[in-house]
């Protein structure tokens, strides 16, 4: 669309920036060791932010502060974990049975989970399918995009560990190469009901998560 | 047109290929051909024009390691049934071969997975770049001399 | 361009398509069909570019296969399609038994094609539920036929479960046969459930069909002319929506499918909606095969070969032999050379999908953003067979 102005230029042309994807950051980084320390610090927006300390701190120096944080902090938990939203991101053929699971018979809207197309109203990132190396950086892209609290759930042998590709040229050795994983979900690909285990998993997770700067650690009732 | 009628054909026009007949029950009652690579082209679009053979099904090379590369493609008459696998031996050392998409606009993507993963450059291609494999991908891995489980790093 | 304060100027808008905006329909986005990137160039609401890129989902197969045996590598091939993975183990099965001449007794042949057509409809449910859902809206109505489709396409994983184990990738087909017989009861199960199917498919029709809103977005909707769809090399439904009466299981019969009698759908007007009707037509279709396979079958062994008892067991000689299958989304093929060992020299797959996708920068120029997702949904990509 041209705006046509008497006098002026006959059309003025706007052109938007061509978008030009950044060269991935590992270029900059010298090796694998250095990579996977950058993984390992967690992402600092599981820690409160500085407001929220002082007011927690405010709550503590009352008699009886801790049980109002406590209780805070359980119900919050228990309305984080009803309503986990997960970015449909289906790569291969565990996105077939995820598309099953959030379908008729294996229905997780009941446990309140509405998958959401867009990342930037997800909290759950279920990577279902192969990672390839082409699609490492989008796969990082989508995850950065989503707001804290996150969580991913590595879904199916391919995403756990390279899974019957491993030895392939293209295929990453598992998601928790590129993202930090909450649950791995093992099958090929894992029927409705390991999914819904896992996801059931991750639930329990989520009731334990505290606003202290680490993640919970996983379920001490299960081994 | 009948497989001894294409063989009569082909004989005809194509004095220099080697037509094989092939009638193992998987493949269907079919024509193998290997012509020269200077020929590639012009067959193709004989194979096209007289032989009915207008369905593009497919394209692929073979590494064959010291004898050299070897590009085939498959088309179909769809009418009459006839099946035709065209080869052609590119010597060993050589890369290149004409392209088939001013003849079958399918050849397109085909001959860009053959460049993206044994590095044959097809001349006469409007667009050869890599399709599968991210364009900054340094090797082709479909080549012999390149190991399955070359690592890529980061994600060694 | 600026404009003076007491000095009145008129503006004309003028849209003769000065300025083009390049939009990125990403690796991850809703229409739920996979890892596929179209780079779309548009002019207002108009596509007049497509750049599709592919290769996200590149799983190495053809490399890895010639690391794998003849033993292990059908139930990786199961991976290419997935969403159809029995006919997809079926193109490398044949291919290694057409190269070591291997008989496959009628029994496993009748086996092999009712499974294969039991796999056809619950892909095209599949398809089905997505492309509605695709053109309706995850939350709005499109989610009413994906729900229903998936509520049939469950009990058929029923019935590949009881025979296999697995729901979605299974490892049925071995060369020489298959690996497993029908448990008892299984065919009394198969009918039941074909018989909801053939009723269901009609309700599902009865909301589609008439629907105003369905033919708008599928009526004359992607195009694809005749000499278009031979050129390019797409097949399957594609093709015969296109008027070309070509169909693998009728022109060149394999494992068998001469004995079954059905009829091969074909409509002419090359959009949307006539590869809808192609495939409804090819449910009915499958349900009669079903139903003569179960009726006809034959005893016998269902495999020719032993029993494996060493992963290196099965060895084909020299030789080459490029077998098809009519899959659910086209031909798919399988080109095998094999040099006498255990494993293959060199394995090429002719993804149906493949040169299905190859279709799309001809004819979506010219249809507007909503028309890209409607004709990507009736191409019915599935990106294991595109990337391999």
């Amino acid at each position: 669309m041209g705006l046509r102005v008497p006098g002026a230029h006959p059309r003025v042309e706007i052109k938007p920036p061509v978008p030009t994807i950044p060269a991935p950051i590992w270029r900059n980084i010298k090796d694998l060791q250095e990579w996977e320390q950058l993984h390992q610090k967690r992402p600092e927006g599981d820690k409160h932010s500085a407001a929220f300390e002082s007011l927690t701190d405010g709550i503590h120096s009352f008699p009886g502060g801790f049980v109002v944080t406590t209780v805070a902090d359980a119900f919050l938990n228990w309305a984080r974990k009803s309503s986990v939203w997960p970015v449909t991101f289906g790569l291969a053929c565990c996105a077939i049975e995820m598309m099953a699971t959030f379908a008729s018979r294996f229905d997780v809207e009941r446990l309140g989970m509405v998958p959401w197309a867009s990342p930037r109203h997800s909290d759950l990132m279920v990577v279902s399918g192969t990672v390839t190396i082409k699609m490492a950086p989008m796969l990082e892209r989508i995850y950065d995009q989503m707001p804290d609290p996150k969580w991913a759930v590595s879904m199916g042998s391919c995403a756990n560990s390279g899974g019957p590709f491993r030895h392939g040229y293209h295929v990453v050795k598992g998601v928790d190469r590129v993202i930090p994983v909450d649950v791995y979900v093992p099958g090929c690909p894992p029927p409705p009901e390991s999914l819904l285990n896992g996801l059931l998993l991750l639930q329990d997770q989520i009731a334990h998560f505290r606003r202290t700067g680490r993640r919970a650690a996983p379920n001490p009732k299960v081994d | 047109m009948t497989h001894e009628q294409a063989k009569t054909l082909i004989g005809e026009r194509f004095g220099s290929a080697e037509v094989a007949p092939v009638s193992a029950e998987a493949t269907g009652k079919g024509l193998v051909v290997t012509v020269p690579a200077a020929d590639w082209q012009s067959f193709a679009r004989f194979a096209k024009d007289t032989l009915g053979c207008r369905f593009f099904s497919f394209s692929t090379a073979v590494d064959w390691k010291e004898q050299g590369l070897e590009v085939v493609a498959k088309v179909d008459n769809l009418d009459s049934g006839l099946a035709l696998m065209m080869k052609t031996k590119l010597g060993p050392g050589v890369s290149e071969c004409p392209s088939l998409v001013p003849v079958y606009r399918g050849a397109d993507w085909m001959e860009r997975e053959c460049y993206d993963m044994f590095g044959i450059r097809f001349d006469g291609h409007p667009d050869l770049r890599r399709i599968l494999l991210a364009d900054d991908w340094v090797g082709h891995p479909l080549l012999k001399s390149y190991a399955v489980d070359t690592p890529h790093p980061p994600y060694r | 361009m600026t404009l003076d304060a007491g000095h009145t100027t008129r503006v004309e808008f003028d849209y003769s398509g000065g300025e083009r905006l390049t939009m990125n329909m990403g690796p991850q986005h809703p229409s739920a069909h996979g890892v596929f990137r179209a780079i779309l160039t548009l002019e207002g609401e108009t596509v007049v570019g497509v750049d599709a890129v592919i290769g996200y989902l590149h799983r190495c197969h053809e490399k890895l296969s010639e690391t794998l045996t003849y033993a292990q590598y059908p139930s990786i091939a199961s991976k290419t399609d997935y969403v159809a993975a029995m006919t997809s183990e079926f193109a490398y099965v044949m291919a290694a038994e057409a190269i070591g001449k291997i008989e496959v007794p009628k029994r496993a042949q009748y086996l092999r094609v009712i499974a294969a057509e039991l796999q056809r409809i619950a892909s095209h449910l599949l398809w089905l539920g997505t492309w509605c859902m695709d053109m309706g809206g995850a939350l709005g109505g499109g989610a009413t036929i994906f729900l229903y489709a998936i509520r049939e396409r469950e009990t058929i994983l029923d019935l590949f479960e009881s025979l296999v184990g697995a729901r979605l990738l299974y490892g049925f087909y071995q060369v020489g046969g298959t690996r497993y017989d029908i448990p008892a009861g299984w065919a009394d199960a198969c009918r039941k459930t074909i018989d909801v199917i053939d009723q269901r498919i009609g309700e599902y029709e009865g909301l589609l069909e008439d629907n105003p809103f369905f033919q708008a977005r599928a009526k004359d909707v992607g195009v694809i002319t005749r000499e278009l769809a031979e050129d390019v090399g797409i097949a399957g439904p594609l093709l015969r929506g296109s008027g070309v009466n070509f169909d693998l299981r009728r022109s060149a019969p394999y494992s068998s499918y001469e004995d079954f009698s059905f009829t091969v759908p074909v409509e002419t007007g090359g959009d949307c909606f006539a590869r809808y009707r192609v495939r409804m037509v090819e449910f009915r279709e499958s349900i009669k095969i079903i139903r003569q396979g179960l009726d006809k079958l034959p005893d016998g062994p269902i495999s020719s070969r032993p029993g494996l008892k060493s992963v290196a067991q099965i060895r084909i000689p020299k030789g080459e032999a490029y077998a098809r299958v009519e899959g659910p989304r086209g031909e798919v093929g399988c080109y095998l050379i094999a040099d006498g060992s255990a494993k293959p020299y060199r394995m090429k797959w002719r993804g149906a999908s493949f040169s299905n996708l190859a279709v799309l920068p001809h004819i979506i120029p010219g249809h507007k953003v909503a028309d890209v997702v409607a004709i990507m949904g009736s191409v019915d990509p599935v990106f294991g067979e595109v990337d391999r």
